[in-house]
Parts: C-alpha cells; structure tokens; sequence
C-alpha cells in the first residue's frame, strides 16, 4: 500500500462517511487486520464509534473480519475496495446504458448501501421511479424485479456470502463471528418472490424533510411488520462483472480505432473516386449501376463491421470467460455468424475476411485458434489489455514531454533494448538533444536503464548500457501518479469549496427560501427581489466556483478510467507471471 | 582513490563526451533540493473529453457526493455546542432514516450497548461524570466508594438497556449484551487506572470485584 493510495482512500472514506470512519479505515488500511480494542486503543477513539465505525465499513463490504484462535476477531480493510469507491458513477451510468432508469436506480441503491435484501431494493426503486412519474402514474415492483432479474442474471449483481442456518441444538455458546459462506452456486440465483405492489409517493416530501420526521417513523415500523419474504439473503453490486464490461468496452472501441476507421477512409476515397468517374459520363449512369451504388453506400454506414464483430464475440464469451481470463472460449466462424445482431446482414463469406483480417492484424487482439467449424476464433483479452496500456504509456509521454520524445519512446519500445548511440540514430534526432530527452525519460522512470558489463568489474568503459522500456513497471509508476493526481484534485475540490463555504450556503438558503415562495405563489416582484439577494459579484464568484469544481471533478472520472485501465492490464499480466 | 583525481586527470572512469558533455565543458551542479512543488510543464494538458455520457457521469457524481452526507452510513462527529445557534443550522439538518444493521451478519462484540438513540446521550453523561470525579479523588479508599457508585451506574443503563432492547430483540440478545457491558466496565475501569499510574493495586481489585460479578465471562476477561 503506497502513501499516495492511503491518501485517495482516506478521502474517499471522508467523502462517504464522515471522519470518524475515515479515521479506523485509515487506521486499518495502515496497520493490517486488527482486533476491536486495538483499534479502539491506537485511534483513541471511543469504542462505541469504532463499533458503529466498522458496521458501517463491513455494511459496505470494505472491511472483512475473520475470527482467530481464541475468539479475537480481527478486523481488516479491502484497500483495493475502498479505491473502488470513485468508479461508483461509472457503475451507476452503466447500468443505465444497459438497463435503462430502473438498472441504474437498482445499482445505485445497491452502491449506497453497500448491501440490501432484493425486496428491499425493489420497493425503494419504485417508490423513487414513482416519485419522479407524473401524477397518478406508479412503478409496479413486478417490473422493477424483472429488471434486478436481468441484472443477476448476466452477473452485474451477485448474492453476498450468507449466513448459514444454525441449529438450535448447538451447546456451548454461540461464535464470537458468524462464519460467511459463499455458495458459489446460488450467486446468482434470485430468490422466488411474490413481490406485488406499487410504488407509493411520499406526501409532500419537502413537509417530512424539514417538518416532522419523528412522528412519520412509527408508522414506517408499521409497514416493515409484515415478514419480509427473503430475509438473510444480501446482494451486492458485481464489480468485477463492470470492470469485465469497462474491459470489453475498451477492447471494442480500440478495435473501431484501428480497423473500422482505416477501412472506412479507404472506402471514402474510394467511392469519391467512382462519383467523379460517374459525373464524367453522365449517360453511363444507369438505373442497375444506381443500386450498385446504392449498396456500396449501405457499405460505408456499416464500417463499423469489425468492431462490432469483436463486440458480439465479446458478448457470446461474457458468461462463459471468467473475468480474469487470458483468452475467451474459442468461437467458431459459425457461431458468431449467427450470433450477429439481427438486421447486420453481411454475409458469411465477408465475416470470413473479416476475422482473417483481425487476425492478421499485428495487435493480435482477435488470434486464431483452430480451423473446425469454419475456423475458431478468441480474442486474446491479455495482449488486447497490454497493448490499451502501452498506447496509454505513449500517449502520457507523447503529451508530457512532445512527439519528439514519444518517438523515442516508441523506438526503444520497439526494438526492446538499444544502445544510446542506437537511439540516437534511429530516432534520426540530434545525438544531443536524443540525450537530454533520453536522460529525461530515464529519470521520470518511463525508461530503464539495462547494465551489462563485459567484465566483472562493472567498469563504465567496458559495460553495455541498454535503454529498455519495462511496460509493467513503467504502468505501475504511472497507477502511482494517477492515485496521487486523483487524491490532489479532491483536495483541491475540498478546498474550493470550502473557500466558497459561505457563498455556498447562502446560494443553497436563497434558492430554498425562493422556492418555497414560488410553492406559496408569490408574485414575481418578490421573487426577482430575494434573487436580488445574491449580488452579480457573488453570483460571479458561484459561476467560478461551479466551473471549477466541474471540472475537477470531470477529471476525477477521467484519470479513473486510465486507473481502470492501468489496474486491469497489471493484474492481468502479474496473473500470467 | 585520491590518487586517481591527480592533476589533469578525469574524475570519472568513463569518457564523459559519451554521457553528452563536450571536453572541458562545465558539470552541472549536483542537485541538493528537492525538486519544486509546482513544476512548470513544458506541454498544455489536452482538454478533457466532453459529451451526453461525460455530463450525466459527472452529474451522477456532484448528486452523489450530496447523498452519501444524507445516508445513515453518514457517521458525523459530535461539534462543539455553539454559544449562538444559528438560524441557518436549522435548515442546514438532515433528517437521516435510521439504520439498523443486521446483526447476525456481524460479530458479537459490534453489538453496540444501547440500541436507541435516546439512550445515548444519557449514559454518556454517566460516564462523563463517573471520569470527573475520578479524577478530583487520589486517595484509594475514595475510589473504591467510587468504583461501587459506578457499578450502580452501570447497573441502572444496564436495565434501561434490556427495556429498550425488550421491544425490540429477544431476552437472550439481551443477555449478550450484558456481558459486553460488563466487560466494557472492566477494560474502561483498567484504563482509568493506567492514567493514575497504580495499575498493581487496581490489578488486584479489579480481579476479586469481576470474579464476585460473574463467571460465564471469562472469555472476555482474557482479552
């Protein structure tokens, strides 16, 4: 654990639950798994907020305890879960692409409280889908399960370990710690329920927000009475089934980049070509040659042809390929063929080309496997993975230190280890210069530097120095920076705002008091009058603010993605080491 | 090792030229600092990608950064009462739903003593005012009197506890929860002592008084 990552964690931690949580999160994420009293002792913390303190952090599965000899459990933090934390709107927006309003509400009920019964989840889904219809309209919870349904179903959610039944009969007395068990199974195998009902609208629910919760609650317990159907049995969001997705996601969009954009070019120029040959014999232009045309153009809108067969290839192989495989399960030609989506009609011979062509690429994202069944097929998840993670080491140095040095770079990441003379004269860049942005890379670590001596001495003069790009290690220095970039924006959002705390909260007083007037009906002198309140250096001062924070936190979901990508491509190659 | 940087020879054992300096040309400095806190970057970072996805992710995020201060998992510290409340702070409350963990997915020792909120502030007080004098007495005699007033104390957030807890769990979770009590007592007693810097005679009280109190919970008292 890198201090750069305990203090992304820390943040996170503060930003969901307050400091106190941070506070034993941090302090567990530092030290280890732990038992109570300890953490107690060290954080000098009352032991009533550590207990809370860890409910809370084992309620969102980022802490595990595990009992030890002697009854002592001890408690110990999911630091790489804990990260995970700042990819929940990525989660939350997949989850709507996928499966409309109703997923994304379902993940994000799953995200914010860690874990919940799926009854549970489905009346507080319909009751906010309800909240949001028109009058009169209601959510029916059939139609909210059938949604969690579909999501256990292709494994974006998946059952949290249970409890298992005890028998009374037990003597002695009971585990300090249930024993979790994990039925591998049942993961994703949704209970039967009869989950009848509507989702109801709170009434007027700025009245209960402010006026008096108290007396609502008892009639809250009231409702919870009735037994609840499928009580013990958790679920929780599948964030390696995202991460798998995020994955494919990549794989197909680079896949489109390579292949799909090359083709389409080539076809522009040449249809380009065809109009003006056309356009010079007009009367050679006849109605059979229109629809030729007409045909070549239905061509040119389906470039997309490649990716899109990577995609289904990807989509066949989502169950079937655990998420950290190196390959996917060979496909035949066959297969995907019908495995296309309906209304792509390319024919079967084309595909053909087009799987040869994906094949021959030199990226070898999609590999040839065998010849039965008109040719079997895989896509080679690994190098598909190292090749997004090189492109992204590129990128950074091409954007950090200029293309010049970026060509450096891709020299020696092409030609593995070469000589500083080598470089120089490859590079076609000035010997001194080819240094300097030599020495440069060499000291940022996107370079390494190979010694191998002639003689045991290791003397200067008779040692080979190899300049070598090590992709792994290079990845891992910039997985570091990027946890170190995100922790130094949120605090510079925090500090952003809480500059602005007083501008803010008056903002948030004068827009409350407006729109309450506006619920009362007020006239709109009055109205224009309290807006008049906030005044145009202020209002000023709000439009900064909100752009800054904006856009600190857009690049907080950005650099995650490239974390995303770093984070996949190094577990999937340490896995294969 | 002196002799090799004899007069008119090189310092280094290898041809400087190789490493881009020309003959006779000046070194650089050895660096003795750290490098700046804000370096100056040579290249403009290229703007960030916008979009519809872009914009409703960072939506997502700005909403949900406001609804996890709203959730029960929210745990906020205890601020200072202020000598002038503020009218705006009555707005500014949020009423959180209340969050009542599953306990048999949790250990035992989670279980906090009091389920209520009610009950919070008032056996913290007990406590408070148990510390207080505590700390006023020196004198062995005062504290034993003392330690007897607490265990009253206990006693009586004890039974608060189990009618609280009758409503809502069964008698024998109750139980339970005694033996945490009484074990909490017994580390907390320990503690104070450690402060006063008599642990041996304290050691020896504590023992005889929690062997008198019970005996199932001996488990615990290994701790």
């Amino acid at each position: 654990m890198t201090q750069a990552e305990i203090k992304l964690c820390s943040l996170l931690l503060q930003e969901h639950f307050g400091e106190i949580v941070e506070k034993i999160g941090v302090h567990l994420i530092r030290t280890g798994s732990q038992p109570l009293r300890v953490i107690a002792h060290d954080t000098g913390t009352s032991l009533d907020q550590v207990k809370k303190a860890l409910c809370v952090l084992i309620q969102h599965n980022l802490v595990i305890y595990q009992v030890h000899k002697r009854g002592v459990v001890e408690y110990e933090a999911q630091c790489s879960r804990v990260l995970r934390m700042l990819r929940y709107p990525r989660y939350i927006y997949t989850a709507k692409t996928l499966y409309s309003d109703t997923g994304e509400l379902i993940v994000e009920e799953l995200l914010l409280n860690g874990k919940m019964a799926m009854s549970a989840v489905v009346k507080k889904v319909a009751d906010r889908l309800t909240e949001t219809m028109e009058d009169g309209k209601t959510m029916d919870y059939a139609e909210v399960s059938n949604t969690f349904v579909r999501l256990a179903d292709t494994h974006f959610v998946q059952r949290c370990p249970l409890v298992p039944a005890t028998e009374n009969s037990d003597p002695g007395p009971p585990p300090p710690a249930p024993t979790l068990v994990i039925n591998e199974k049942d993961m994703y195998l949704v209970p039967k329920l009869s989950l009848i009902g509507k989702g109801k609208r709170r009434r007027s629910s700025d009245e209960d927000a402010t006026g008096e919760p108290k007396a609502k609650r008892p009639k809250h317990t009231t409702d919870n009475k009735e037994p609840i159907p499928d009580d013990g049995i958790y679920w929780q969001a599948n964030l390696d089934r995202f991460h798998q997705h995020f994955r494919d996601q990549g794989i197909v969009s680079a896949v489109a980049n390579r292949m799909d954009q090359v083709i389409s070019k080539w076809v522009g120029q040449w249809l380009s070509g065809i109009f003006t040959y056309l356009q010079m014999w007009p009367l050679a232009y006849s109605q059979s040659q229109h629809s030729r045309v007409n045909s070549e153009f239905q061509f040119i809108f389906q470039t997309q042809t490649s990716s899109e067969i990577v995609r289904t290839m990807l989509r066949m192989s989502e169950i079937t390929t655990s998420s950290s495989a190196p390959f996917t399960q060979p496909l035949s030609s066959n297969e995907i063929f019908r495995s296309l989506p309906v209304g792509y009609n390319i024919s079967k011979q084309v595909l053909d080309q087009y799987l040869t062509l994906l094949a021959d690429d030199p990226l070898e994202f999609v590999g040839k496997s065998g010849d039965s069944g008109g040719g079997m097929y895989v896509i080679n998840l690994h190098k598909a993975l190292g090749s997004l993670a090189t492109a992204t080491l590129e990128s950074v140095v091409q954007e950090r230190f200029g293309s010049r040095c970026a060509r450096i770079f891709r020299l020696v990441l092409q030609k593995k280890h070469l000589e500083q003379k080598q470089v120089e004269d490859f590079a076609m860049i000035p010997a001194k210069e080819a240094k300097d942005m030599l020495y440069k890379m060499l000291s940022e670590n996107f370079i390494s530097l190979q010694e191998i001596p002639k003689t045991p001495d290791h003397a200067p003069s008779r040692t080979f120095y190899l300049y070598t790009v090590n992709i792994l290690s290079a990845a891992r220095m910039l997985l570091h920076r990027c946890y170190k970039s995100v922790a130094n924006l949120i605090e510079r959002r925090q500090f952003e705002t809480k500059e602005n705390k007083r501008l803010l909260e008056k903002s948030q007083r004068v827009e409350a008091i407006i729109a309450s007037m506006q619920a009362t009906g007020a006239e709109e002198a009055q109205l224009q009058e309290i807006e008049e309140m906030i005044t145009a250096p202020e209002r000023q001062q709000l439009e900064t603010l909100k752009r800054n924070v904006n856009k600190l936190d857009a690049c907080e979901i950005q650099v995650d993605e490239t974390i995303f990508l770093l984070e996949s491509y190094i577990e999937s190659t340490v896995k294969r080491q | 090792m002196a002799g090799n940087k004899g007069r008119g020879r090189a310092a280094y054992t290898f041809n400087i030229e190789a490493v881009g300096f020309s003959r006779g040309e000046k070194l650089p400095d050895v660096v003795l600092k750290p490098p700046p806190l804000f370096p100056d970057t040579d290249y403009k970072p290229v703007p960030l990608k916008t979009g519809e996805g872009e914009d409703y992710v960072l939506a997502l995020k700005q909403e949900l950064r406001e609804t996890v201060k709203r959730m029960p998992y929210f745990v906020e510290t205890h601020e200072e009462k202020q000598d002038i409340e503020r009218y705006s702070k009555r707005y500014m409350k949020v009423y959180k739903e209340e969050w009542i963990p599953d306990w048999r997915r949790l250990p035992r020792e989670l279980m906090p003593r009091k389920k209520c909120k009610k009950a919070g502030p008032k056996s913290e007080k007990a406590k408070d005012t148990g510390k207080g004098t505590s700390l006023t007495n020196t004198a062995d005699v005062l504290k034993k009197i003392e330690e007897l007033e607490k265990r009253g104390d206990g006693e009586k957030s004890d039974e608060e506890n189990e009618e609280k807890e009758g409503s809502k769990e069964k008698s024998k979770e109750g139980d339970d929860d005694e033996d945490d009590n009484a074990a909490e007592q017994e580390e907390y007693d320990e503690e104070e002592q450690e402060e006063e810097n008599d642990y041996i005679n304290s050691y020896f009280e504590d023992g005889d008084d929690f062997g008198a109190d019970s005996d199932d919970n001996m488990d615990e008292a290994t701790y």
